[in-house]
């Protein structure tokens, strides 16, 4: 018996509006590729890069609980606001983050990063040393690795010393591609 | 039997949403089983957390149907002479003779005599997929006993 798409958008709604859900997510197609954004009630907890949504809701459920749900309007804001700045509308995202699963030093950098401004590059030392750790660039890069919601909190606006991309999680033809809608990398460069 | 890990519930869903709606129809009818099918996955969203385990689901899922589905007929004034049985229940059960055994029981302490002693479910799961306390369905499942009792007896 096949549940008809109104039928199942309706239910998805309801399971919102009704503040049933751990986490509910969607998928966002983007300049950059198709994107899962995620959202639990406190803000959104993930975005990510080539998702595999078998395996994200089970990461999801383990982290934030099992109610996880694809169900698009709590993701609205968020995709608007991606939609903007993909746009080139937008230069600073307004969204509450629940980074509740990041822990001390993580949580410090990715509040430092989330000041890094539109079309501006930072430094991992940089950033190690506002986070109050000026050695810790390393451990910069596997926080940046691990940053929850890429795009948003931009850790593709963090570059090596020597001005060389390094590394993204999305890859480093993702992080030249938002450097340059953002005027920070000249197209090619 | 080794538990499952509670899946996320938008694999629970994906899984017997089919199904859930193929009973409520055959229950309800099309139109008002759309209603009941919401309302299904919100008790059952609303229970999800209870779970312990995995196992089983798919018979959690319908009994929860089943008891929105009687409440909606209940609700509808339905007269017990125009309610099809229970014999449309859409799980493949096993335990034909339990089901025969059963089929006159009040529902609610019919679910509980088949969770408890066809499914092996504990009273918490029986609780939760019948919206009740784990006591009540206890008592449901041994009020359902002394009666299938005082049956074989008369």
């Amino acid at each position: 018996m096949t549940v008809s798409p109104e039928l199942d958008a309706r239910f998805r709604d309801a399971a919102a509006a009704e503040g049933l859900l751990d986490v509910a997510y969607d998928l966002v197609d983007t300049p950059v590729g198709r994107l899962l954004v995620a959202v639990t009630e406190r803000g959104l907890c993930e975005i990510s890069y080539d998702p595999e949504p078998e395996r994200e809701t089970e990461a999801l459920a383990r982290a934030f609980g099992a109610r996880v749900l694809r169900s698009p309007r709590p993701t609205d804001e968020a995709r608007r606001q991606l939609d903007e700045y993909f746009a080139g509308d937008r230069r600073s995202f307004d969204l509450d983050v629940d980074l509740r699963l990041a822990r001390d030093f993580g949580r410090t950098v990715l509040h430092e990063l989330a000041r890094v401004p539109y079309g501006e590059l930072t430094t991992y030392g940089t950033l190690a040393a506002r986070a109050g750790r000026p050695r810790a660039a390393r451990a910069v890069g596997t926080v940046m690795n691990r940053n929850p919601v890429p795009i948003v909190l931009p850790c593709h606006r963090v570059v090596g010393s020597t001005g060389s991309l390094v590394g993204y999680g999305g890859g480093l033809e993702r992080k030249r591609a938002l450097l340059e809608l953002e005027g920070a990398l000249l197209p090619g460069a | 039997m080794e538990a499952v890990r509670v899946p996320p519930f938008e694999r629970f869903y994906e899984e017997h949403r089919s199904s859930v709606l193929a009973q409520l129809r055959r229950m309800l009818g099309r139109e008002d089983a759309e209603d009941a099918f919401q309302e299904t996955f919100l008790r059952a969203l609303r229970a999800y957390p209870t779970l312990e385990h995995g196992n089983h689901l798919r018979a959690w899922a319908l009994t929860i149907a089943r008891n929105v589905g009687l409440d909606a007929r209940r609700r509808d004034r339905i007269t017990s002479a125009e309610v099809p049985d229970l014999e449309s229940f859409d799980e493949p059960l096993p335990y034909e003779e339990l089901r025969r055994l059963t089929a006159d029981l009040p529902h609610k302490e019919r679910a509980a005599v088949f969770l408890r002693y066809g499914y092996e479910l504990t009273y918490e799961d029986i609780g939760t997929a019948l919206g009740s306390s784990a006591e009540a369905a206890r008592q449901a499942a041994s009020s359902g006993v002394r009666r299938l009792r005082r049956k074989e007896l008369s």
